[in-house]
This record gives structure tokens, sequence and C-alpha cells, in this order.
């Protein structure tokens, strides 16, 4: 039997945890159990450890059977390998994914880097917003001289811009 | 560039001139990428992996920082060269297992390496002698930057970078230190260390990363979370724990020079003898005593001018570099003997270890603090 958390090698660590009548198996090779803290018993929290992985068994009822229509990966492939098929996975299988990433995250958005081609087009369309609403209140308020102004800086971003003007 | 060339230069990382070198070897930080609409390389198609390959390649080929640079293809390397990439930390041990669609691009300083089709199509890993990871990010960040402009990489709006493994989702950034931590070791703190890293969401683990063994008492300490918080902010999080155990080390070394002398004194005169004597020796035998020999320079049992030798042995007396300076595939039980000789050679200008400065010093320092520190309060 493979330990489940590299999934490479033998378990020798079995530790078995029932919680409302309810049993969870986790099996470890040695060398996972020692960076989990297993050896130690106060400093060990079962929990934490079965959060992630029961989180991929709960992913695993969430939809049995699907599969990603891109890469046809399946959540059973998941849970043998750990890893998935494609980026567009990651919106496939999405629910019980967010328990998961919980349990071995700090949280589940991310607040680092945006790739700079996003960024532009996040920025764009955040631009294009603002116009829009200035245009607006300057319409209600019947500034139409800076409306019109508006009106072309709007025209110019917009996609296919080019084109009509 | 050829590979020969390469690899006859050590890589800058081993010249040991990095803020802090003594004690933390390395900093490593590395990004994985991924582009979108293509599988993952442990799930993708053979065909799928070459044409991913074909695109990244040249990418990773014109940016700039790879002007004088090495490129592979991975069935082109025989296994040998691998492993002396491995052992230089320029590949991973996964990355060396792949043949046809991988490849590794490196530029000659050996401080970037990009890997095609390792677990994601792209890892981007930076290393630099000593202390400096924010530098080393700087690096990486760069060469991430210019890639995102000419590829397409498959990034999610709440998820971030996506990657095949959920644990490395969001930054796709792992960030690590390379630390030879004798002291907390022969003073027996080293499990405590170890145990309040992990509950910190760090992660220790040995010389060639995830479930290898701490040899020659050099630990991995490295970020786990790669998702919901900023790279800077992940970064400056491992770089103070860095630091408290680099205090804790030089701490531990005081301590141990005050007031268990002995232990060192034996510990150090023992690596010494058997290294300079020894006419067969494994290769986890010679980092735990060349780790002896390091330590005792760091404390001035050992001349300065020794260190780079030492240094140097570190990676000369790993199995494969063996092999490749014997220009022959050496059995088991040549190489250890290949390996004796080599450390018997190289250190048999060494002195003998003194310890008896260097503990006197420590007394003094001690002695001279106290005395301050009792001014101080007075």
């Amino acid at each position: 039997m493979n330990c489940d958390v590299c999934k490479q090698k033998t378990a020798t660590v079995f530790l078995t945890q029932i919680v409302d009548g309810k049993m969870q198996k986790v099996n470890l090779c040695e060398s996972c159990s020692k960076e989990k803290g297993v050896t130690d018993p106060k400093g060990f929290a079962l929990a934490d450890l079965l959060l992630g992985l029961g989180a991929s068994e709960e992913m695993e009822r969430s939809g049995t059977g699907q599969k990603c229509p891109m890469c046809g990966f399946s959540q059973a492939d998941f849970k043998k390998t750990g890893r998935f098929g494609c980026s567009n996975c990651y919106e496939v299988f999405s629910e019980g994914l967010e328990a998961m990433l919980k349990g071995m995250h700090k949280g589940t958005t991310h607040t680092g880097k945006v790739p700079q081609r996003l960024l532009k087009a996040r920025q764009h369309a955040e631009e294009l917003k603002r116009l829009q609403r200035e245009l607006r209140k300057a319409v209600d308020d019947e500034k139409y001289e800076a409306a019109a102004e508006l009106r072309d800086k709007i025209k110019h971003l917009e996609p296919g811009a080019a084109g009509k003007a | 560039m050829a590979l020969h060339n390469i690899l006859a230069e050590s890589g800058e990382w081993l010249s040991g001139d990095g803020p802090q070198s003594h004690i933390v070897i390395s900093s490593r930080v590395r990004l994985a990428r991924n582009l979108r609409n293509f599988s993952f390389p442990g799930w993708a198609k053979k065909t799928d992996r070459i044409s991913v390959l074909e695109c990244v390649k040249p990418a990773v080929e014109s940016l700039p920082e790879m002007g004088d640079a090495y490129s592979a293809y991975s069935q082109d390397l025989s296994a040998l060269e691998k492993q002396v990439l491995v052992e230089r930390h320029l590949v991973s041990r996964e990355h060396a297992a792949k043949g046809v669609g991988s490849a590794v691009v490196m530029n000659r300083k050996q401080t970037l390496s990009i890997m095609i089709n390792e677990e994601d199509h792209l890892r981007i890993q930076g290393i630099r002698s000593g202390l400096q990871l924010k530098n080393v990010f700087k690096l990486v960040d760069k060469v991430d930057t210019a890639l995102g402009e000419k590829l397409d990489f498959a990034f999610h709006q709440q998820y971030g970078f996506l990657t095949a493994c959920p644990t490395n989702v969001g930054t796709g950034m792992r960030a690590s230190a390379m630390m030879h931590l004798p002291g907390l070791v022969l003073s027996e703190q080293i499990n405590q260390v170890i145990q309040a890293v992990s509950k910190v969401g760090l992660a220790v683990r040995g010389l060639y990363g995830e479930g290898t063994e701490a040899l020659g008492n050099l630990f991995q300490i490295s970020n786990q979370i790669t998702l919901g918080e900023k790279e800077e902010e992940i970064l400056t999080r491992l770089n103070k724990v860095i630091e408290q155990i680099l205090s804790h080390e030089v701490n531990a070394r005081a301590s141990l020079l005050e007031k268990r002398a002995v232990l060192l004194l034996d510990n150090i005169g023992r690596a010494y003898g058997i290294l300079r004597h020894a006419h067969s020796m494994a290769s986890k035998e010679a980092l735990n005593l060349l780790s002896c020999i390091k330590l005792g320079t760091d404390l001035g049992f050992f001349p300065e001018d020794g260190r780079l030798i030492v240094d140097q042995l570190f990676m000369e007396t790993q199995p494969a570099h063996l092999q490749k300076s014997s220009q022959q595939k050496l059995q088991a039980e040549e190489r250890d003997t290949l390996r004796a000789e080599i450390i018997r050679t190289k250190l048999s200008k060494f002195p003998k270890p003194d310890g008896k400065k260097a503990i006197e010093r420590g007394r003094e320092e001690r002695k001279e603090k106290d005395e301050k520190d009792g001014g101080v309060t007075e």
C-alpha cells in the first residue's frame, strides 16, 4: 500500500480516527509521517492532514464520473496522481476544490502577481467603465460638450474602435 | 555553448561569496507556469508535449538573460550529465527522469535554469550564493514577465497561476534556502527548530528536496503556501525565519565552543583523521565528515584559505561529479576508492585542527559581552 501523501513510498504508519461514528483512515510512509509530525502525537493535528485528504474524497463524491471536456481527465485520475490534467480542470472540478485549497494554503484567492497581458486588459476595462460613468454624469448634468468629448474617448477605447472611426 | 564547457566551471552559487554564505549556502526561487489550452506534461500525450516544447523553447532561448545559454533536449543528455545537473540543483530529480518532450535551458553563470515540461510546462528557477532570496526573485520575476508577453500562461481570476499540482497554485512560487546547520545538530536542537518551522507553514527538507535525507547537516527551508499571499509577503516571512535559524545556529556554535568544546574538538578531529586517512568512502559519509571540516573552518580551527577546497569537495565527491571527473563508468566500490583518494589529495596540505585559539577567543568574547551587558544595567 502506498503513502497517501507522496503516493510513492510504501506506507508504514497507519492512522485511524473515529469522529461521530465516522471512520477516517490515513496511510503514510515514514518520511511523510515525520514531515507531518505524526511521530509526536502532541504536535500532530490529524484534522489538518485529513482536511486535505478528505477534501479530495469530497471532490470525488461531488461529481463522480465527470470528465474534463478538454483533456479527458477524471476525478479518479486526481485521486491517483494528486495532479490535474490541464488548466481547464480547475473549472471542471471546482466543486470540492475550494475545501482542498483551504487545507493547503492561506486562502483561496490569489493576491500576487498578475500577468502583464491580463493587467493591461483589466486596466483597459476599468478605464472604459470609469469613462462611461462620467459620461452618464455629464449627460445628467447637461454638460453636453464634456459628454461629447467622453463619448469620443469611449469610442476610441471600445473593441474594434479603430475600424469604426 | 556546449554542456561540458558549462560544467567545467562551477556555478556562481558554489563560489560562496553571497551574504551570510558561511551558513546559508544558497538561495533558490522557482516559478511554475503553464500554457493555456494544453494538458499538463504529466497528463499530455507525447505529441502535445512536443508542441508545447517547440513553442516554449524558442521563447526561452530568445530571452536576453539567456544570451550565452546552454540548451538541450532531455533525450540528448546522458544519464550522467543529468545527474551532474541534479547535483548542482540546476534540474530537479523529476526532470532528470524525462526523455523526449522535455528540455532544459540554463545560463552560463548557472544562476538561471528553465526546465521545460517537468511537472509543469515551465519551471523558471534562479539560484545564487548566500542569503539573497529577494535578488533571486527579482531575476525570475523579470524573466517570467518577459515570457508572459510571448506565451499565453494559464491564469485564473481567483486561483492565479494554474499548476498541475494544487499545492503550487496561485503564485506558483517556491522559494528556499539551503542552510548548513551543524551547530543545531550537535547541540540536538535541530528537531525543535524543524517542528517550529513547520508550524508556521514552512517546510524543512534534505539536500535534494522532498523526501530526501538531511546529509552533511544541510537543510532546505522553503515556503509551502502559494495561494492567498503575495510573492513579497511569502519572501519576507521566509526570510525572517531563515534569519532566526541563522542566529540560532550562530548561538548554538558559540555555546558549544564555550560549554562543550570537547564535543566540537572530538567531532572535528575525528572527521579530519578519517578524511585524511580513509581509502574507501561512501558519499553520505563524505558529506557528513566534510560538514565537520566546514564547521571547523567557520570556527577558525582551520585556516580561512582552505574554505574553497572544502566547499568544492562537497560537490566533487557527489556520485555523478566523481564519475564525470574520472571519464569512465565506475562501480560503487571504485567510486568510494576514488572519492577517498580525491579527498586525501585535496586535504593533504590541510593543517591539523587547532581549536585552542578559537575556544579562548570565544571565552574572551563572552567575558567582554558579559562585562558590557553588566555595565549597561548598572
